[in-house]
């Protein structure tokens, strides 16, 4: 295997923070995130097999702040996800690699993201009146 | 004519697994994902703080099973595919690797299927 004393490539640390990696590595990080919720998603649709009380206990259990929280967190990953996830397919299709434009989308990736978390959990207050 | 041996033709032009494949999936899954997520979004917010009567009537809902079945595949076959990733690249140990993946794969099948299977335990048969 590899020897001990080779000299290290520059890590993370040397780089100045940029949009580009900042969002390549939340892109990684909200993936993980939802994969949680994928299992989240279906353990509720699951509760449901077991009866109104199982049932009951997961919707409690989401409601509480906590469980709110993390759908809180799962709604901005998911539209984060989605959002660069789009702006994945297009460099697959070639476009928008020049830096301006790179950073462009990135910058409106993170705009979407948060504004449509918000509207979601403003829609959602108004729809169960905070409950 | 070529006089190198197939073997030598194709050293250096990378792996001969099935990358091609897991990346069209990913794409594939990724897209399938837009309408699907943002559908269930939709619905979730509704079901926020539903009593099991109504989230039962919802499952039954016209397409709804049907999106909710193409959700849970799409979503755990695309989750599955991101995780081997993530484990390849930050898993240098051939042998803890090979054991997440196993995991992973397990995981988001038993999962998957657990769910799709309670779709139908609550659509077929009741109402």
């Amino acid at each position: 295997m590899a020897s001990q004393n080779r000299p290290l490539s520059p890590h993370l640390q040397i780089y100045k923070p940029q949009i580009t990696s900042f969002l390549s590595i939340t892109h990684r990080m909200t993936g993980l995130f939802l994969a949680f919720g994928a299992v989240l998603l279906a353990s509720w649709v699951i509760s449901a097999t077991y009866g109104p009380e199982a049932f009951e206990n997961a919707q409690s259990l989401l409601g509480s702040w906590f469980g709110k929280l993390i759908l809180l967190g799962l709604t901005f990953s998911l539209y984060f996800h989605l959002a660069n996830g789009i702006r994945h397919l297009g460099w697959d299709f070639g476009l928008g690699f020049d830096l301006t434009k790179v950073q462009a989308t990135g910058i409106a990736v993170l705009i979407f993201a948060v504004v449509l978390t918000v509207l979601t959990w403003f829609a959602g207050y108004a729809i169960v009146g905070g409950s | 004519m070529d006089m190198r041996t197939p073997l030598g033709r194709v050293r250096g032009l990378g792996s001969t697994n099935d990358g091609v494949k897991h990346w069209w999936m990913q794409r594939l899954t990724g897209m399938a994902l837009i309408p699907l997520t943002l559908w269930f979004v939709y619905s979730a917010v509704q079901m926020s703080g539903a009593s099991h009567a109504e989230f039962t009537v919802w499952v039954g809902t016209q397409g709804n099973p049907v999106l909710l079945i193409l959700l849970i595949i799409c979503m755990f076959h695309h989750g599955q595919l991101g995780l081997q990733v993530v484990v390849e690249d930050y898993i240098p140990s051939e042998s803890t690797k090979m054991t997440l993946l196993i995991a992973i794969k397990f995981a988001a099948i038993i999962f998957g299927t657990s769910a799709v299977f309670a779709v139908l335990r609550l659509t077929v048969g009741s109402s």
